[in-house]
């Protein structure tokens, strides 16, 4: 499993370049908005990337308050915090693509609100688990993100009506899409997916060694650097994770 | 606005998302780093 | 069902009776409303359209600061006098301390909010131009809406460094589409500007959704303490 990872990394990279000249070269220019419409081509992949990594989030959130599984905990976490690096993507390279071609930095549409509110969710998420010196804090957290899964359908349902009572112009643009954008879409959607996928691996594999080094300090404390128990241990062996 | 200027926000825009990689995943190897040596002191 | 109100009614009545006697937490929280009006007064000067247009922003985050002190003190009492173990080993579903602790939440910012709203209409001499009755079910729906998922957050933050900022941190994410409808829904009344309608539906929608979620997962929240 070990070697796979470099190989996988090479091939990502590659991919990555490769979906790279698609979107520089190879795509056609855009009628109205010129050359720098290719932004879309790494502010939509980025946005769907998020939106799935939050959506493992969630789902990892409920396995583990339902089965109390510590790897569907840490699971949540990495989607977290990889899901908000995307999405800090999406929110940076919209109002840079905004700027040129609408005029605006910043509209309150949809899109880009409930883009910013699911950040705000998932960034109060991981302040929590960084906050929370309890040994429950992956309890907790699977709740917010529960609450968070329940907020954003109310979030986009009410930006929806307000923008249909204030039309404002819509970033990201809608209606049809050329095929040959299409496809340089999907390959730079592909790429990323698999980028994001081997920075998932990679945190995780960070997470369980973090785990393993928060036992291992436990137990010495617990044990004594000889392994003999020693007396002030008995007094302030942390259970679980102890504050940091 | 001409599209000789508007190239530039094209750029920031694969240039910025590069970078919040790349700041990401120096975190990330800072914190194996860290991880590392503190696994090593308590193995001693 | 009806020993879980009566203990809800008793925890609920209890919390009352001993902040009517020192007052403590009510006067701090008064004085701090009056201070956000005053200071929201210097800050904007509009004239009489204008007020009618934001004077539904204006009052709702003035309410939510005054809330956000309200919800920060909800479990000080019972953190204090170690009443949450209790609990926890007591055959008292955990429910009714949170629907007691809630109501409680509830008539307290109410009682900042009826205080607040006179002084808000002398400052900007609003005039509601729409069907003024409608402002209660807003405020009510709205009311509880910051209410009962603050005194959830307040829970979940008790065991963290910060607390008092983590409340906030974790309430306002969450609370957007809540603060968006009684915003609009107070424009749109004040102005006589269309319909109300849909803002206050949207409201008792996330009233719903959320008082349900908080009751489904206050038990593991209280267990996690």
């Amino acid at each position: 499993m070990k070697r796979l990872f470099p190989i996988l990394a090479v091939l990502t990279a590659l991919l990555l370049t490769y979906a790279l000249y698609q979107a520089l070269v190879v795509a056609p220019t855009e009628r109205t908005m010129g050359d720098v419409q290719r932004i879309f081509y790494y502010h939509v992949p980025s946005a769907w990337t998020a939106f799935l990594l939050f959506f493992v989030n969630l789902v990892a959130s409920v396995v583990y308050l339902v089965w109390r599984n510590p790897k569907a905990d840490a699971l949540a976490v990495v989607a977290a915090e990889v899901g908000v690096i995307f999405c800090t993507v999406v929110l940076v390279t919209g109002p840079i693509w905004a700027r040129p071609v609408w005029g605006i930095w910043w509209t309150w549409d949809v899109r880009l609100t409930t883009t910013l509110v699911l950040w705000l969710i998932y960034v109060s998420y991981l302040v929590l688990r960084r906050f929370s010196d309890s040994s429950q804090t992956p309890k907790l957290a699977a709740v917010l993100a529960i609450f968070g899964a329940l907020d954003v359908p109310l979030v986009y349902f009410s930006i929806w009506f307000f923008r249909t009572q204030h039309p404002q112009p819509v970033i990201g643009g809608g209606g049809s899409i050329d095929p040959r954008m299409l496809h340089v879409l999907l390959i730079n959607w592909l790429a990323f997916s698999c980028f994001a996928v081997l920075v998932c691996w990679w945190r995780y594999r960070l997470e369980r060694l973090q785990r393993e080094v928060e036992e291992a300090q436990a137990l010495e404390s617990l044990l004594g650097p000889g392994g003999v128990p020693s007396q002030s241990a008995r007094v302030k062996a942390p259970l679980g994770r102890g504050p940091q | 606005m001409n599209s000789a200027n508007s190239i530039k926000f094209l750029y920031a825009a694969y240039i910025a998302t590069w970078l919040i990689h790349a700041l990401y995943l120096g975190s990330l190897v800072r914190r194996y780093g860290r991880l590392r040596q503190q696994m090593k002191d308590l193995r001693k | 069902m009806k020993s879980f109100w009566s203990i809800t009614l008793a925890t609920l009545s209890k919390d009352i009776r001993l902040e009517w006697r020192s007052k403590d937490a009510l006067n701090a929280m008064l004085f701090f409303s009056l201070l956000v009006v005053v200071i929201f007064s210097f800050s904007f000067d509009p004239n009489a359209e204008e007020s009618r247009q934001i004077a539904g922003g204006l009052v709702w985050v003035a309410f939510l600061f005054s809330a956000v002190v309200a919800l920060n003190q909800t479990w000080a009492r019972e953190l204090r006098n170690q009443v949450l173990d209790a609990y926890r080993v007591s055959p008292a579903p955990a429910n009714s301390l949170f629907i007691a602790k809630a109501m409680g939440n509830f008539l307290l910012v109410s009682l900042l909010e009826a205080l607040m709203a006179p002084l808000f209409t002398i400052f900007y001499n609003l005039r509601v131009l729409g069907p003024g009755w409608q402002l209660i079910p807003v405020a009510v729906l709205g009311t509880w809406a910051l209410v009962v998922n603050g005194t959830f957050f307040a829970a979940v933050s008790l065991r963290t460094r910060s607390r008092e900022i983590m409340l906030p941190l974790l309430l306002f994410p969450i609370s957007i589409p809540a603060i968006q409808s009684m915003v609009e829904a107070t424009r749109i009344i004040l102005t006589g500007d269309g319909s109300a309608r849909f803002w206050i539906v949207l409201l008792l929608t996330y009233d719903v959704v959320f008082t349900t979620a908080c009751l489904g997962l206050f038990e593991t929240v209280l267990q996690a303490e």
